[in-house]
């Protein structure tokens, strides 16, 4: 079975319907079994909830549990003949804004559930903001509890329009609703028979057919080496003098044969071989893992790139970037002093400046803020101790974002995501 | 299922098991760049049967860079054992053994008694020693995610503490292929490149690999006595009441640990294809079907990863 994967992260509260409608895909899709199911009757029964709660199928921890919310993603699988979906399960609250982040970092599509008797809500127009800035490709919205609403038509165009209204603020490439019955299951796997005056997919319908494969760059292509191959056998003269780039297209498509350019140091060569395990590639893609051989020799090492001699990322120390804080115990200042791990390479970097802060709920700039808290966006400039091989985000999430950590903890403090390097 | 048809990939495109492949190869080598001391964590079972097999192709044609490590609870299956040496030996690595025996012995740890007794937690005890006498400070494991609801839960890089601890409420947020590798001495960091694989997948690429298994995995007869559901077989390390009797049944194991508390399943599959075909078919999950130390509470493997387990 050769089928592609889709990877979407669902953003909602719990009271939005959001475990129901992955527990009614997950069930559906006969994803779900019969003990996983019947742990779930348990505590639900033992804790003497009505109905069988849905929740405790992603709600993992024990804390999440006791609490009733989730606090972290949870990665869920299913399969359907068409497509292998990974499920990023985000928490909805603010004080998790990290985490949603964490979850959209990696998804193709994003389902934002609003319930259809609420309408849209700040947690909402939250959520529709992270998943842009994240650059998710393909976002939906799916109006939930259209049954609880006598499945109007008037109700869910008018949640429509607002925030379509509300779109145009953000950077949405693919924008899709869906009036839906988690519940019951409408317009979730098959076309609900309470919406005749619905035409579109149903969910699932979309989620199998949605078009990813040119949401990668294909164009500007980049290799970040990752790991250097020089195998030591004296007894294969064979491999004496080979020396292998080992690393993950991060965008565009290598042919051998091709003319590179190798960064820092700009010099070109070409691609004498493409290789892995399984034998030679006549060209290689985003995200495959392969190893190549140059025809000359260069001083190439880990943290360095591949690119073509025409087409060249931003080498530079100095970046501009929209940076999400994520550290509890202090905030982000001029002159916070970090660590950047930007694909393989790895810097320290100083904080220059706190261009503005951005409120996540109306998208208001504060110009005046000098500093970021946890969970808190605002555009950053840094200055890096080695050049970085900057891709603008919009343009490429491999080569586009980097990751901050703080010295001494180690612990992962910051997301950015590069909007200018110079 | 709205459609039947499995669509063609266009140009450009992966596979599923291409692009978890591929994944788990830009993991193990980022380890292998970024730490000092790896190490693989090997059972001979199939997930890490898997990891061996991606750890040859990701440092392909050179030598696996690191060693591999069985934490022995000594209560092994045994053709398991005589598998483990042959294909270590075939790819050419060092062995490390974690040994819960002579933990016990050492007077470390107390074996558990009782009908249930199981050195299955003592396992932790025997890993997070061996990680410290050997200064490893990653180690590759083969859980996945869609094994168990508290491995859904955790990071591809999970960081853990001087005592090996997992906290679930302080993991590092984890962004796209940006994984932080980042350690102070005595901590270390637990890897599982097959994250993002479910049961099947595992299967599938076993089947396109074609990665020899232990024999246990297909059906075999076996003499077993049931308890609390779960067919376990005869052995002498496993403390069987008067009342549980012993019967023939022809079965295989779906998961391989220790022989204490891992199940087998009533099957006639003799074929990879046959394997795949119940599993695509059962209704329990595998850990439910074959693990009794899953089930003695709601959060057991979230407990004991917070104390370091696999």
């Amino acid at each position: 079975m050769s089928t592609d994967i889709l990877r979407f992260a669902t953003a909602g509260s719990v009271d939005d319907g959001k475990s129901t409608l992955i527990g009614r895909l997950l069930f559906d899709s006969k994803s779900i079994f019969e003990d996983q199911l019947d742990a779930v009757e348990r505590t639900s029964r033992g804790r003497g909830e009505e109905q069988t709660n849905l929740a405790l199928l992603t709600d993992g921890l024990r804390a999440e549990r006791e609490q009733g919310i989730t606090i972290d993603v949870a990665y869920r699988y299913f399969a359907t003949p068409r497509r292998t979906f990974i499920i990023a399960d985000t928490p909805g609250h603010i004080q998790y804004t990290r985490n949603m982040v964490t979850g959209a970092s990696t998804s193709d599509l994003a389902v934002i559930l609003v319930d259809a008797r609420k309408g849209l809500q700040e947690q909402s127009r939250r959520h529709a903001f992270l998943t842009t800035l994240l650059q998710v490709p393909h976002l939906v919205v799916a109006v939930n509890k259209m049954d609880l609403v006598d499945y109007s038509q008037e109700r869910f165009e008018e949640i429509k329009q607002e925030f379509t209204a509300f779109a145009t603020k953000l950077d949405v490439n693919d924008l899709t609703f869906i009036p839906i019955s988690a519940l019951h299951g409408d317009n979730v796997v098959d076309r609900s028979i309470n919406m005749p005056w619905y035409d579109g997919s149903s969910l699932l319908h979309h989620l199998e057919n949605v078009h990813i494969a040119s949401d990668r760059n294909l164009i500007d292509a980049r290799f970040p080496v990752q790991y250097v191959i020089r195998p030591q056998r004296a007894a294969d003269p064979e491999l004496h003098d080979y020396r292998g780039y080992a690393g993950t297209v991060a965008g565009g498509v290598f042919k051998a044969g091709d003319e590179v350019m190798h960064l820092p140091s700009g010099l070109t060569t070409r691609i004498a071989k493409i290789l892995t395990a399984d034998g030679e590639l006549d060209e290689v893609f985003p995200p495959m893992s392969v190893t190549m051989l140059l025809e000359d020799e260069i001083d190439i090492s880990r943290g360095d790139m591949l690119c073509r001699p025409n087409n060249q990322p931003e080498v530079s120390q100095d970046i501009e970037a929209m940076v999400c804080w994520m550290a509890e115990s202090r905030k982000l200042t001029p002159r916070s002093r970090l660590v950047v791990k930007h694909t393989t390479r790895t810097a320290k970097a100083v904080v220059r400046d706190v261009r503005y802060r951005l409120d996540v709920n109306t998208l208001h700039r504060d110009e005046d803020a000098s500093d970021l808290a946890l969970n808190e966006i605002g555009r950053v400039s840094l200055r890096a101790t080695q050049p970085l091989f900057a891709d603008e985000y919009k343009d490429n999430r491999l080569t586009g974002g980097f990751i901050l950590i703080e010295e001494g903890t180690n612990t992962t403090v910051g997301a950015g995501m590069i909007v200018r390097a110079e | 299922m709205s459609q039947a048809s499995t669509a063609p990939l266009g140009r450009y495109q992966l596979s599923q098991l291409d692009f978890l492949e591929a994944e788990a190869i830009y993991i193990m080598r980022e380890v292998a760049a970024e730490f000092e001391r790896p190490v693989l964590l090997f059972s001979g079972g199939k997930d890490s049967l898997v990891m061996l097999r991606l750890a040859e192709k990701a440092f392909w044609p050179g030598a696996i860079p690191f060693p591999v490590m069985h934490v022995d609870t000594g209560h092994n299956f045994p053709e398991v054992m005589e598998f483990r040496d042959r294909r270590l030996a075939e790819a050419g690595v060092r062995l490390v053994v974690a040994s819960v025996q002579e933990q016990i012995d050492a007077g470390k740890v107390v074996e558990p008694t009782g009908r249930w007794a199981s050195r299955n937690r003592l396992q932790t005890a025997a890993l997070l020693e061996a990680m410290e006498e050997h200064g490893f400070t990653a180690a590759f494991g083969g859980a996945r995610r869609d094994e168990e609801k508290a491995r859904a839960k955790e990071r591809v890089f999970s960081f853990r503490d001087e005592f090996g601890q997992w906290d679930p409420k302080q993991q590092r947020p984890e962004l796209w292929n940006v994984y932080n590798t980042m350690i102070n001495p005595g901590e270390h960091i637990r890897v599982f490149p097959l994250s993002n694989w479910t049961e099947l997948d595992v299967w599938g690429y076993i089947a396109r690999e074609q990665l020899e298994l232990p024999a246990i995995y297909y059906s075999h007869q076996r003499t077993v006595f049931e308890r609390d559901g779960i067919l376990l077989s005869d052995s002498p390390y496993i403390n069987r009441g008067e009342d549980e009797e012993l019967f023939e049944a022809t079965v295989r194991y779906r998961t391989v640990g220790d022989m204490t508390c891992t199940g087998a399943v009533r099957s006639s599959a003799t074929t990879l294809e046959e394997i795949m075909a119940e599993i695509a078919a059962t209704r329990i999950t595998e850990r439910g079907q074959t693990r009794a130390d899953d089930r003695s509470s709601e959060a057991a493997m979230e407990d004991r990863k917070r104390e370091g387990y696999f």
